[in-house]
């Protein structure tokens, strides 16, 4: 019972295009399970194919170790990519009908539901018509509509799009209080800023492949490069020949207190150890720490096998787009 | 199980509740209604009187005119230009002129008028001279008109159908053709009108989006099953009501003005009139028939043997039947679609046998039990309407049987091919689909 949910070799083919081939993801219990991926690689049709909306060709799911079955929908709760409600029916009125589509009884569902619009200052609102509520407000209400029937499983495709920061803020902190209470989510985004700050395991995947599992900070770490920043007061001998064996210097700034700031990356063959151990009788230490690869640099490394800094302005570019892409859909698509 | 019908609720109650569907039901019957009464109303209240100044010349026939239907007839004993100057500062409207030649030549009868013509008037003027100039060619003849008005017979054979029980029954093909297309163009309209709105709840949900967050909770199927049985029963719902409000009407209509429908039944004269033998009885009785014979009569009369339990319930059941095999095709057009622009091109083939069968009814009433309007009250596609076009005629069991049977293999099987499209129309957005798509997604399995 170490995972919510497991799929194994999970393979999806639509009429002209494989989405998703061999993937298997195992999403651990009470934590944030990040899905991650460029644009049209199969996150969501693997979200689909989760909440049983769509079939597998081919593979095998499981829900809490047992055969992934139709009455486990009422155990996931969905927020979609594409999201929308029904614009002419009555707020209170709608919330408490999807509910009952989950199976939570009426009263049960009005009572729970009361408190999250007590919450989220929705109650004035409850016999007002969808369309008259704003964007952020809808959006608030969908997420409500997403967790009402306090699911085990979280899903949530692009929760923070449309959304104001003071939303997301408010958001983000439901969705860590949800975790504490027990909940698994999973979490699919390109907004890799967010996916460091919530996300405890992540998978990659591009071009219908897995490219990439495991714990945040493993990943992190398996791809330091490393550089790590000095800061160093009295010096007995130029850096540069202190670290010439060692490490290459990649700049140097000057601080407070003349004390110097020095971004060092390690050489092959070496570590932090013999750096620390070679500058120490010689330096006056204030600080030493490394430089981790940010998400959004491990994205673009293991997608496009370059760091940002190492691909061509017009590469980046398309990459960027790519990333960017989803909320251009979201125009096309919308009715207006 | 539980989920579609919390489904059929929502569906039902939101369209039920809405102030057009009131405002329809109840109104409905009303609008019908005063759709014949008000023009007859109006026609009769508003139009200004039609002046005709009369100019006869032979001085025989300007006593023959009475006023009408808002038209004066006015004599004017001078020459005809004069008339037509008086016509010219306003005082008539037209001026009919009678020349000396008239009855010998008809063509030199003149109407002048400064604007269009008044049809009605212009029509009673024809039928009066057209009399009168009879009258006076039957006068020359040496024909006395009474002798002629006594040979006028009017002839209108009673059909007799002799039922397999040995009993008689007398039908009035007139008030059955009635009925029939009546019944038909009326499962035509609910058909469509309630199609129609499968289909567009069907793209409301997949243009709000919401469509993703329900098929998470419930199977694609049941979300489009309760949709279909929903709007059924708001279509149901409208008739049931129309049905109970049309009857209110009639018999609120009939204490009112009981003569209306007031008639003696004309089986009993029949029998007893064949069983007498009597020659100077029968004459009486056969007068008797025709003062019973009126048109107004005939028509109650007819109504009276149509059996209007079987019409309602198969009324029903055809109604039911038709749109469910519509709706569901409905639906998987409002799937496959982003915009109603583009469903168009996939509404052809549902329109057309929807529409042959009305172009049909008319070939079907004259021959209602012949080959065409068997195969076509038999196949499903067309049987909704052109069985309700048949059933005021008789039909036999056996024939009703095999087509209620189809009509519901029919809706089975549109059901079962529209899930299929539905479920991943839903889901796709912003692609062009194509009849192709359409085949591709009816083959997949999964």
């Amino acid at each position: 019972m170490k995972y919510i949910f497991q799929a194994t070799n999970i393979y999806k083919k639509y009429e002209n295009h494989q989405a998703l081939t061999d993937v298997s993801i195992s999403v651990p219990r009470q934590g944030i399970f990040g899905l991650l991926g460029p644009n049209g690689a199969g996150k969501t049709t693997l979200i689909r194919i989760i909440n049983q909306i769509i079939a597998p060709d081919n593979g095998k799911l499981f829900f809490l170790d047992e055969k992934l079955q139709p009455f486990h929908i009422e155990r996931i709760g969905y927020l979609p990519e594409e999201r929308g409600l029904y614009k002419k029916m009555k707020v209170g009125e709608q919330a408490l009908y999807l509910a009952r589509l989950k199976n939570v009884n009426s009263s049960d569902a009005r009572k729970s539901l009361k408190e999250w619009f007590e919450k989220f200052d929705l109650m004035p609102w409850w016999d007002r018509k969808v369309e008259e509520l704003s964007k952020g407000m809808q959006q608030k209400l969908q997420f409500i509509i997403t967790i009402l029937h306090k699911p085990d499983l979280l899903i949530f495709d692009e929760p923070f799009s449309g959304f104001d920061p003071i939303n997301v803020n408010l958001l983000k902190s439901e969705i860590l209080k949800l975790k504490e209470q027990g909940t698994s989510i999973i979490f699919s985004t390109h907004n890799m800023s967010s996916v460091e700050e919530l996300c405890d395991h992540i998978a990659l995947i591009n071009k219908s492949e897995k490219i990439l599992d495991g714990r945040l900070d493993e990943i992190k770490s398996a791809h330091s490069n490393q550089i790590f920043t000095l800061e160093i007061g009295e010096l007995k001998e130029p850096l540069e020949k202190l670290l010439t064996p060692f490490a290459t210097l990649l700049r140097t700034e000057n601080g407070a207190n003349d004390v110097v700031k020095a971004r060092v990356k390690i050489d092959k063959g070496y570590n932090a150890n013999d750096l620390i151990k070679h500058i120490l009788p010689n330096a006056h230490f204030h600080g030493f720490r490394e430089e981790l690869p940010s998400m959004n640099d491990i994205f673009i490394k293991t997608v496009t096998g370059k760091y940002p800094m190492e691909l061509k302005e017009e590469d980046l570019k398309k990459h960027l787009e790519d990333i960017d892409s989803p909320n251009q859909v979201i125009n096309q698509n919308s009715p207006s | 199980m539980n989920k579609t019908f919390t489904i059929i609720k929502r569906e039902y109650l939101s369209r039920v509740k809405k102030k057009s569907f009131i405002v329809m039901t109840i109104l409905g019957p009303l609008l019908m209604a005063a759709l014949v009464i008000v023009p007859v109303y109006i026609a009769q209240l508003s139009d200004s009187v039609y002046e005709v100044a009369i100019v006869d010349d032979t001085r025989l026939f300007y006593n023959e005119f009475s006023d009408a239907n808002n038209v004066k007839f006015t004599d004017l004993n001078i020459d005809v230009d004069s008339a037509i100057e008086l016509m010219k500062a306003g005082k008539f409207d037209a001026v009919l002129h009678i020349p000396t030649t008239a009855f010998q030549a008809p063509s030199t009868l003149r109407i002048f008028t400064e604007k269009a013509i008044n049809m009605n008037a212009k029509l009673y003027m024809e039928s009066v001279l057209r009399n009168e100039f009879e009258l006076m060619k039957l006068a020359h003849a040496g024909i006395d008109p009474e002798t002629l008005k006594a040979t006028e017979t009017k002839i209108s054979i009673t059909a007799i159908r002799m039922l397999k029980d040995g009993h008689e029954q007398t039908d009035y093909p007139e008030v059955s053709m009635g009925l029939g297309i009546f019944s038909g163009i009326l499962i035509y309209f609910f058909v469509f009108l309630f199609g129609a709105q499968v289909m567009r709840g069907v793209m409301e949900e997949k243009s709000n989006r919401i469509v993703e967050i329900i098929v998470s909770s419930v199977k694609p199927f049941q979300l489009m099953m309760g949709k279909i049985l929903g709007i059924a029963m708001v279509g149901l719902t409208q008739f049931l009501i129309w049905i109970f409000l049309t009857f209110a009407i009639i018999s609120m209509v009939s204490v009112a003005m009981p003569d209306v429908f007031r008639f003696t039944p004309q089986e009993n004269i029949y029998i007893s009139a064949s069983q007498s033998l009597n020659p100077g009885e029968l004459q009486q009785q056969m007068q008797q028939i025709q003062q019973h014979n009126t048109a107004a009569g005939q028509i109650m009369e007819g109504l009276r043997s149509i059996n209007f339990g079987i019409m309602i319930f198969s009324f029903i059941f055809y109604f039911l039947g038709g749109y469910l095999l519509y709706a569901a095709l409905f639906a998987a057009i409002g799937s496959a679609v982003d915009n109603e622009a583009d469903t168009q091109q996939f509404m052809l083939p549902i329109t057309i046998p929807m529409i042959f069968a009305i172009v049909m009814a008319q070939m079907v009433m004259n021959n209602p039990a012949g080959p065409i309007a068997y195969w076509l009250s038999i196949i499903p596609l067309t049987s909704p309407i052109i069985m309700m076009v048949r059933i005021p005629f008789g039909v036999p069991v056996t024939d009703l049987v095999l087509s209620a049977s189809l009509l519901i293999l029919g809706f089975l099987g549109t059901t079962w091919l529209a899930g299929k499209i539905y479920r991943t129309g839903i889901l796709m957005y912003g692609k062009k689909v194509s009849y192709k798509d359409l085949f591709k997604w009816i083959k997949r399995t999964d």
